[in-house]
């Protein structure tokens, strides 16, 4: 897929635009092909198509309210819970998502979600572990303390906690509590990781450590980060998506590496953008 | 006083005063009614009054029965009601939404229950219970008499401490790819369990207070009842009696309401402890 065809319906391609060559080459995780999303008899975002690219941090930016966060449901279909009406599909492994075949519980399971806001479960920070461990299987309890201790050194906050597992979570700092629930996702060993905006509710300390957590990251798994933080995306982002409202709902406008859309975008909204000029 | 101080004026000043007097009528109101009992029953109670059963039509001896009867009805009430109630609450707060047709038929049937006068439920307890189910006169009948009167207000509380819980709880729990089943069991209810605590407290109290549906139902035999299928007479109804039917009984009467109110009392600042200690220490 090219990003001429999706830009060329808003805005002429400018004469010294030359197309990255790379893009197409590398291997996509996950299809998002002419995917419309309707909730209601509001249409969200219309034929949306993007790659994720396999262990890339691949970003997805505009302004609050174009539908980045829904498209992030559609793709773990969290989106069945509020009345969605879908079309297109998103596929993964060769397997549309949005079949209603999916078995929901795996698909869960390969593609983690962290969201805005941490949210540990009201319990201790070891059965927060547990829980949807024992959900996908693994009920031994040497099983469940070994994922638990690997993924909390993943995310580096062993140290900070290895002596009080059975503390409450939900007791822990907001940046310590995103951490927990990056490692939460990790210990059921996913494929993709979706992010929803995951250091807006953080302080400048905590966002960085979460941002040297997620480059570190992409060695293993595939990223697919929601921000309207345009330094966070220039700082840690291989690919930039760009959304637009367009007659009233979501639209794709660009996508391509970050360097690109932050230094010659095609389209002058995504420069106007990129430049903070619109929001 | 925790109150933002305002700039004061007559009307303020006004509202201020009527709103404390109103305070204070309401105070008054229950002291009187609590010294009143204290004073006409406290000298007919003794620890006997407490074991032994009543003689001469409850105007001696005590009303062990009477609270073994009423132990027995709650018990058995909330026995029934309590699955049925929780259960009902998960289908309405996590499987419908508040348009859907069958949910606003449950929620229309609940509230006319609420409002069905008990002397009504007391008959249809007798006529259903007792008479086409053959039950007779026993304290199973009364409890489920009872399970149905407390059923409404269980349901509602238990359902609104459940959509209390954020949205995004469930989100999560999804998106870790929990089943409905672990959510529901082991997030969202360990999450309500002070409003369900809640719910179950203020049903005991609704029941334990409740004569006229057990009038019809688990009867006024004032014997030691021997199985859930005997009637028994309860506490509130043995109050009814001795009031009502029994001359001189009066002394009795209010040894006995004095009793009641104690137990409600008892009840309540166990939920006030209990919801304390699940504050401090982690659900589940």
């Amino acid at each position: 897929m090219s990003m001429t065809s999706q830009s060329t319906h808003l805005q002429a391609v400018p004469d010294n635009y030359q197309p990255a060559p790379s893009v197409d080459q590398l291997p996509a995780h996950i299809h998002i092909e002419n995917l419309t999303l309707n909730i209601g008899e509001q249409t969200i975002f219309e034929s949306l198509s993007l790659p994720i690219y396999e262990k890339r941090i691949n970003t997805l930016i505009g302004p609050s309210g174009c539908g980045k966060s829904s498209l992030l449901n559609c793709i773990t279909r969290l989106s069945d819970y509020n009345n969605s009406k879908l079309s297109g599909t998103i596929t993964l492994d060769g397997h549309n998502l949005l079949d209603n075949k999916t078995d929901l519980i795996k698909l869960r399971r390969k593609v983690g979600m962290i969201f805005q806001k941490p949210l540990p479960f009201p319990m201790s920070i070891r059965k927060n572990f547990a829980l949807p461990l024992k959900e996908h299987g693994i009920t031994h309890s040497s099983d469940i303390e070994q994922k638990m201790e690997k993924s909390l050194r993943a995310v580096g906050l062993w140290k900070e906690v290895h002596d009080r597992l059975d503390d409450r979570a939900d007791k822990l700092s907001g940046g310590q509590q995103q951490r927990l629930c990056i490692a939460r996702v990790l210990s059921l060993e996913p494929e993709v990781i979706l992010m929803d905006e995951p250091c807006s509710s953080l302080d400048p300390i905590a966002t960085g450590i979460i941002e040297e957590l997620i480059v570190s990251l992409k060695e293993k798994y595939t990223i697919f980060l929601v921000t309207h933080n345009l330094a966070q995306a220039k700082r840690i982002a291989d690919f930039v998506a760009f959304m637009w409202y367009h007659d009233n709902h979501g639209k794709l406008i660009e996508h391509n590496h970050a360097d690109i859309i932050f230094n010659l975008p095609t389209n002058p909204i995504t420069a106007a953008y990129v430049q903070g000029l619109t929001e | 006083m925790n109150n933002i101080p305002g700039n004061s004026s007559m009307p303020d000043l006004l509202l201020k005063i009527s709103s404390w007097l109103c305070g204070l009528l309401i105070i008054s109101f229950f002291s009187y009614l609590l010294v009143d009992i204290i004073l006409n029953g406290f000298i007919r109670i003794d620890w006997a009054f407490f074991t032994d059963s009543p003689i001469n039509a409850g105007r001696e001896g005590g009303i062990a029965p009477m609270l073994m009867s009423t132990l027995l009805i709650l018990l058995l009430c909330l026995l029934i009601a309590l699955p049925i109630g929780i259960a009902s609450a998960i289908y309405l707060a996590e499987y419908t939404s508040e348009k859907q047709w069958f949910s606003r038929f449950v929620r229309r049937s609940l509230n006319i229950i609420a409002g069905v006068p008990s002397i009504v439920m007391g008959l249809f307890g007798y006529a259903f219970f007792v008479i086409a189910l053959k039950l007779g006169f026993s304290i199973l009948s009364g409890a489920l008499t009872l399970a149905c009167m407390v059923l409404p207000l269980l349901i509602r509380s238990i359902e609104d401490s459940l959509r209390m819980i954020p949205q995004s709880y469930r989100l999560n729990a999804h998106a870790l790819g929990l089943s409905q089943w672990r959510t529901i069991f082991r997030i969202l209810l360990p999450m309500a369990s002070q409003g369900i605590l809640l719910a179950v407290i203020l049903s005991i109290g609704r029941a334990m207070a409740e004569t006229a549906a057990l009038l019809y139902t688990s009867g006024y035999v004032t014997r030691m009842p021997e199985s859930v299928f005997d009637s028994g007479r309860s506490l509130s109804v043995h109050i009814f009696d001795l009031s009502m039917n029994v001359p001189g009984g009066e002394q009795s009467a209010y040894a006995s309401a004095l009793t009641l109110i104690i137990l409600l009392l008892i009840i309540n600042s166990m939920t006030v402890m209990f919801s304390r200690l699940i504050k401090k220490g982690s659900i589940s």
